[in-house]
């Protein structure tokens, strides 16, 4: 009876799957990131406006990503946006007024939270709110800050 | 007149409880197989030998099909992004339309073809040739000895292959965008791995397989046993085998695509 060999291939074709089922997760998606998460702390910002700022948005910090925006809610209150985001432990030297400002990655692309620190001798503590925030811009308000500002010019020939 | 409208309502009427009848049957029988399963925890001999004809077998037609399907996809996806001068997206594209929906359905699809007509000509065949009834005599349960070790293979048989399938596609359209049409390797795969999330694309992927996987060994394992005893009955079985469940993985993937990806 070929048993044995049978048990062989089935055997095969399992660690196959299971390892197709790792690629995908560790290559081609991102659980390398899930695993190798380290300890996070929790900062929180009020925004004007958020524009298309989505949950697990990238903050950036000189261009390096430090963290991820956990929750977006709505304060009723003051009708601003509130962002919480986790950052890495590792980066925890933060100044008490951190500038937190939600820019596009390229013309169209997907918005992320930039920090640019400032020069505070007191640091940001787990839990803390960021003070410091600018709006994102809005394609829309921006046409509409160019077409008022070429209204008042004088027609050119 | 009166009697030929009479007729086709009363032929209509006949059809619908007749799809209902099988329905339920279908139902109580699967109800029956479920029950009977652990005998293929006891011995897990049985079912390794239907994966290894369900799953094993269907491995080349699986591997080659994800390769072309993923190497079409690089290069439609190619032609289609370079007009938007975003070629660099092409991973992206690959990945999530492989992982979400093609990778699952097309390999749905070929599984119910190859392996699920073959599990209903073959229990189709053994309940013509009596060799079920035999079983009985010899107080053997034909469900618990035949069905539910074929109807268990083909749940574990298709995430596994489903698995094979993306991850050779995705090489298919690296393949493609990367070595022959000159994407930028770098940002093939980062752009990749910053767009497709694990818990919201991998693992509803593979939970859409194993749905489906449910659903197609379902079907066959049930038109196997339905089956008149005749040679007509059994082919007629195995063509219901695949046409049942083309339908329905197709319309289960809506249903679970709108469940699963609606916030995106």
């Amino acid at each position: 009876m070929e048993r044995s060999s049978l048990d062989v291939w089935v055997g095969l074709f399992v660690v196959g799957g299971v390892l197709a089922l790792l690629i995908l997760a560790l290559k081609v998606g991102n659980a390398g990131d899930l695993l190798s998460a380290g300890p996070t702390y929790t900062l929180s910002a009020n925004f004007e406006n958020i524009g298309g700022l989505k949950a697990k948005a990238a903050v950036r910090s000189a261009g390096v990503v430090v963290g991820r925006v956990a929750t977006i809610d709505y304060d009723p209150d003051t009708f601003n946006a509130v962002v919480t985001m986790k950052i890495d432990q590792r980066f925890n030297k933060f100044p008490r007024d951190t500038f937190a400002s939600i820019y596009t990655s390229g013309l169209l692309g997907e918005q992320y939270i930039g920090l640019a620190p400032g020069g505070d001798e007191k640091l940001l503590a787990a839990g803390d709110r960021i003070t410091k925030t600018q709006k994102a811009v809005v394609l829309e308000d921006l046409i509409g800050q160019f077409l008022t500002s070429r209204a008042g010019e004088p027609a050119t020939k | 007149m009166v009697d030929k409208g009479w007729l086709t309502i009363r032929g209509v009427g006949r059809y619908a409880i007749e799809a209902f009848l099988r329905l339920g049957y279908a139902t109580r029988f699967l109800g029956l197989t479920l029950a009977h399963s652990q005998v293929c925890l006891r011995r897990p001999r049985l079912v390794v030998r239907e994966v290894y004809f369900s799953g094993v077998l269907s491995l080349v037609i699986i591997l080659v099909s994800g390769l072309f399907v993923g190497m079409v996809l690089g290069l439609q996806g190619y032609q289609t992004l370079k007009t938007y001068g975003s070629e660099s997206a092409l991973g992206v594209l690959v990945a999530l339309s492989l992982l979400r929906e093609l990778g699952p359905v097309i390999t749905a699809l070929l599984f119910a073809s190859r392996a699920g007509s073959a599990v209903t000509a073959e229990i189709g065949l053994m309940k013509a040739t009596e060799q079920l009834r035999a079983m009985e005599m010899m107080a053997v349960d034909p469900i618990a000895r035949v069905v539910a070790p074929r109807f268990w293979a083909g749940v574990i048989s298709t995430p596994l292959l489903t698995a094979m399938f993306t991850a050779m596609g995705i090489y298919g359209g690296y393949l493609v965008g990367v070595v022959l049409l000159g994407v930028d390797e770098g940002s093939f795969w980062s752009q990749m791995q910053s767009s497709v999330d694990f818990r919201e694309d991998v693992v509803n992927g593979m939970l859409k397989s194993l749905v489906f996987g449910f659903a197609i060994s379902w079907i066959a394992v049930f038109e196997g046993y339905d089956a008149p005893p005749t040679a007509e009955g059994v082919s007629g079985a195995t063509t219901r085998t695949v046409v049942t469940s083309a339908l329905t993985i197709l319309f289960l993937d809506y249903i679970l695509t709108s469940l699963m990806f609606r916030g995106i």
